[in-house]
């Protein structure tokens, strides 16, 4: 009941005329920086805090404009994913494999639709689950040690094989490959620098985004160069452009599964959207994927990842908010606005300032209606984008791309390692193996490793620490059946299926 | 980057033909050499929001972010291509000083001219609320004892500033170099995820500055065995300090600033001048304090007399404790 007086409170803070206002424009400036390529919820929040400044808000009305615009971006970069097969961001990189065989399907309508439902049903989910539970969650989190990360991160890795393309092998090969361009940089735990050529530019590694807008967005208009000599030009079907609602059906009971999978993702502070996303995705397509029609334009698989992210990024802000701890690395910048409003986020920021908490809570709640209100009008703005020529569309892209990494890091050499993936992922893709894998091995693998490292330092290198603790051993008999029932189900699938009908290998 | 070169360029220019130009510095320009959220990140933003809001500079500073090699990056493009700009100011702090002595950048601190410091972090040694040791000296006998037995961790690798700080605490223990590889340490992505780690009891120990951290050693999570400041630290003033407890060893980590090497002295004194207003003002004091730094102030060649000695200083306790050969 004490919560939700509270609520209450918040929300009296946070629904005056203004504080709506800026609710409402920072959904819509959010929307428009996650849609384009390479911009994503970091650089949205961190461009407008300054305006937050400038426009002298207190900090209440500040940090509503600036959630607003976290949410907005987290909703805007499944749009590129589907429209363009290009990922806005991270976590939007597992809504391509659905989302754009949908659109090329004619179903660009429906596929914005759902995602942006299931974004709504991940992000309520969060909320609610972020306004239950938060201080109790917070501890439980903490009992998560770098081993038990590490159990987690070989979870996913091993669900990867299955996510996509129908060479899994390839698939492999490609996360592997992710996971070698990985080992890039300073290495975490002794500062060692390693493949770095001597240049400092290395020595952060490869920047994930940057990879994902040079692999996709660079890699599509190379392709496209090449069709267009080629004079075979795809043809776009541009279907309906208001969805009916019997079309969003489909999407409801994977939207939950995933709001459920990511939220737990979430909680866990460094895991983030990006892994919470990849869960959701394996999960939904483990469970539901009967007719073998994931990969080619589920509405499934773009409600799972879609739910999964934006509850990963509601469940982020428990250990932002209950600990300090950023979860992912939008919320490291919504914890530097906290900081710079000099709010501290910490064990007491629920007991000192319980209306800046109850604030925020409400301002996320409000948030996610709006973002429903504002993005299903937008569909048809957003469908008509594919109606433009390609040739028209993509320079705009290019742009974009360039200006959004630029933005990032203000360093030309990015630029060069965008165009160094583009060359990249061409040739992987005229190779024919998947992209996503090759950015999930570079996302993933650099916390994998991480904490694979922080769990020997602690062992003094002795191994068994990997299979000490209960959590561990829980994580590792999940995969084990994971791999197992794969195996059994893909050896049943071949008996019925007679050699020759279709060459369908090992899900795993 | 060509406009940007070009850009620069041509307010240096204008800088040489306009010497009242340089004066009003104009656009001023911040570079935090971090992705947004980090210690640096706050300095340039705050600073920068400080100086135009207590009107000592008219225009708005502008943040630029330029993450890479804790700092070695933008020490680069600074040295390479805008070493005269009189509008640039880069943050910086005692971690990017570890790295100069430790050869982690391009250039040792001759290649800038350092600008001022105005307040400083305090490294502290904190342990769970439930851990058996309660001051610093049960901590380097269970560790003498056995080096093994206790897991220490912070927010920098092997060789970074807090693994240092507890590896100057150790020396002052009786401990030896060849001891101290044999310290277990755990590198952790921030102060925060270090000491909520310990308190999952993965780690024992955590050394870090106190600012991140300070709402848990206000709630009672986690017992501060030590703070590494000359004087009892004014907002924790029931801190035991490592000097009280025998052990001479101070471990700040100051936040301040550096420019390009050729700018003008005049462009120089006037960016001195500027901070010291601003570090005089009641703001500065308040934002220092709501961070968990100590206001202190050191500018001009006095700081940049320091930043060499510390250079120099840090350099030789890596060789001493192994970190550099």
């Amino acid at each position: 009941m004490e919560t939700l007086t509270f609520l209450a409170a918040g929300f009296q803070v946070a629904l005056t005329p203004t504080n709506l206002a800026l609710a409402l424009f920072g959904c819509f400036a959010g929307t428009i920086i996650g849609s384009l390529p390479g911009l994503g919820p970091v650089n949205g929040v961190a461009i407008l805090i300054p305006l937050a400044f400038s426009l002298r808000l207190d900090p209440t009305s500040a940090l509503i404009m600036l959630s607003a615009v976290y949410y907005g971006a987290m909703y805007g970069g499944r749009i590129s994913s589907i429209m363009l097969n290009i990922p806005g961001d991270e976590p939007a990189i597992m809504t391509t494999l659905d989302g754009y065989p949908m659109a090329r399907k004619g179903k660009a309508a429906e596929a914005l639709a759902i995602s942006g439902v299931a974004s709504f049903i991940g992000a309520t989910f969060a909320t609610v689950g972020l306004t239950l539970f938060a201080p109790l969650l917070a501890k439980a989190a903490i009992y998560f040690g770098p081993a038990d990360y590490f159990a987690l991160y070989v979870l996913a890795f091993a669900t990867i094989g299955g996510i996509s393309g129908a060479n899994p092998i390839k698939t492999l090969l490609a996360a592997c490959l992710g996971l070698m361009i990985g080992t890039v940089g300073l290495d975490p735990a002794t500062g060692t620098a390693r493949y770095t050529l001597g240049s400092f530019n290395l020595y952060d590694g490869f920047d994930p985004i940057v990879a994902i807008v040079g692999l996709f967005a660079i890699s599509e208009v190379l392709i496209l160069f090449e069709m267009h000599v080629a004079g075979s030009e795809p043809i776009k079907r541009l279907g309906r452009v208001i969805p009916r609602w019997s079309d969003l059906k489909p999407g409801f009971g994977a939207s939950l599964r995933g709001s459920v999978v990511g939220f737990i993702a979430g909680i866990l502070p460094g895991a983030g959207a990006s892994l919470g996303a990849v869960m959701s995705y394996s999960v939904e397509k483990r469970i539901s994927n009967k007719d073998d029609t994931f990969g080619k334009g589920d509405p499934r698989g773009v409600a799972a990842p879609e739910a999964g992210n934006n509850a990963a990024s509601g469940g982020a802000l428990i250990p932002m908010l209950t600990l300090g701890v950023p979860g992912s690395g939008t919320t490291a910048v919504m914890l530097a606005m906290l900081v710079s409003l000099n709010i501290q986020p910490g064990p007491l920021l629920f007991q000192n300032q319980p209306e800046i908490v109850w604030g925020l809570i409400a301002s996320l709640y409000i948030a996610n209606f709006v973002l429903l209100a504002l993005n299903i009008p937008m569909i048809g703005i957003f469908t008509r984008i594919l109606s433009l020529p390609q040739w028209s569309l993509m320079p705009f892209v290019v742009m974009v791309s360039f200006l959004g990494i630029y933005s990032i890091s203000h360093s030309s050499f990015d630029l060069l390692v965008m165009v160094g993936f583009g060359l990249l992922g061409y040739l992987l893709r005229k190779l024919d193996v998947s992209l996503v894998p090759v950015v999930l091995g570079l996302l993933l693998g650099a916390d994998m490793e991480n904490n694979l490292r922080r769990a020997l330092s602690i062992s003094d290198g002795s191994f068994a620490i990997l299979v000490q603790s209960p959590i561990s051993i829980g994580l590792y008999i999940v995969t084990i059946l994971l791999l197992a029932t794969a195996a059994v189900m893909s050896l049943r699938d071949r008996k019925r299926r007679p050699a020759g009908s279709e060459v369908h290998t090992l899900e795993e | 980057m060509k406009h940007l070169l070009s850009a620069a360029a041509l307010a240096a220019l204008a800088g040489f033909a306009l010497p009242g130009g340089v004066t009003k510095a104009e656009a001023a320009e911040c570079i935090a050499p971090a992705d947004p959220g980090g210690g640096w990140d706050f300095t340039c933003r705050t600073v920068g929001r400080l100086l135009t809001e207590e009107g000592i500079l008219d225009a708005p500073v502008q943040v630029v972010n330029m993450p890479g090699g804790v700092g070695a990056v933008a020490y680069a493009r600074v040295m390479n291509s805008e070493s005269d700009n009189p509008d640039l100011v880069v943050a910086t702090s005692t971690v990017g000083i570890t790295q100069i002595a430790q050869g982690k950048y391009p250039a040792g601190t001759d290649a800038m001219r350092w600008l001022a410091m105005l307040g400083a972090d305090v490294g502290v040694v904190l342990v769970a609320a439930d851990s058996p040791y309660n001051t610093l000296d049960d901590l380097f006998a269970a560790m003498k004892e056995n080096v093994g037995s206790v897991v220490t961790s912070g927010s920098t690798a092997a060789g970074g500033w807090d693994h240092i700080r507890l590896l100057m605490l150790a020396q002052a223990a009786g401990m030896g170099p060849e001891e101290f590889t044999k310290i277990r340490w755990v590198q952790f992505d921030g102060g925060t995820p270090a000491v909520t780690q310990m308190m999952g009891g993965q780690t024992q120990v955590v050394v870090t500055d106190l600012g991140e951290i300070a709402g848990f050693v206000e709630s009672g999570d986690v017992k501060v065995l030590a703070a590494m400041s000359d004087e009892p630290i004014p907002a924790f003033p029931d801190l035991p300090t490592a000097k009280s407890q025998g052990y001479d060893v101070t471990g700040y980590n100051w936040r301040g600033f550096y420019t390009g090497g050729k700018v003008s002295d005049e462009a120089y004194d006037k960016w001195v001048s500027n901070l010291e207003t601003l570090f005089n003002s009641e703001a500065w004091k308040e934002a220092a304090e709501a961070n968990g730094l100590i206001p202190i102030w050191r500018g001009g060649k006095e700081f940049n007399d320091y930043v060499v000695e510390q250079a120099s200083q840090m350099e030789a306790i890596s060789r001493e404790i192994g970190v550099i050969k």
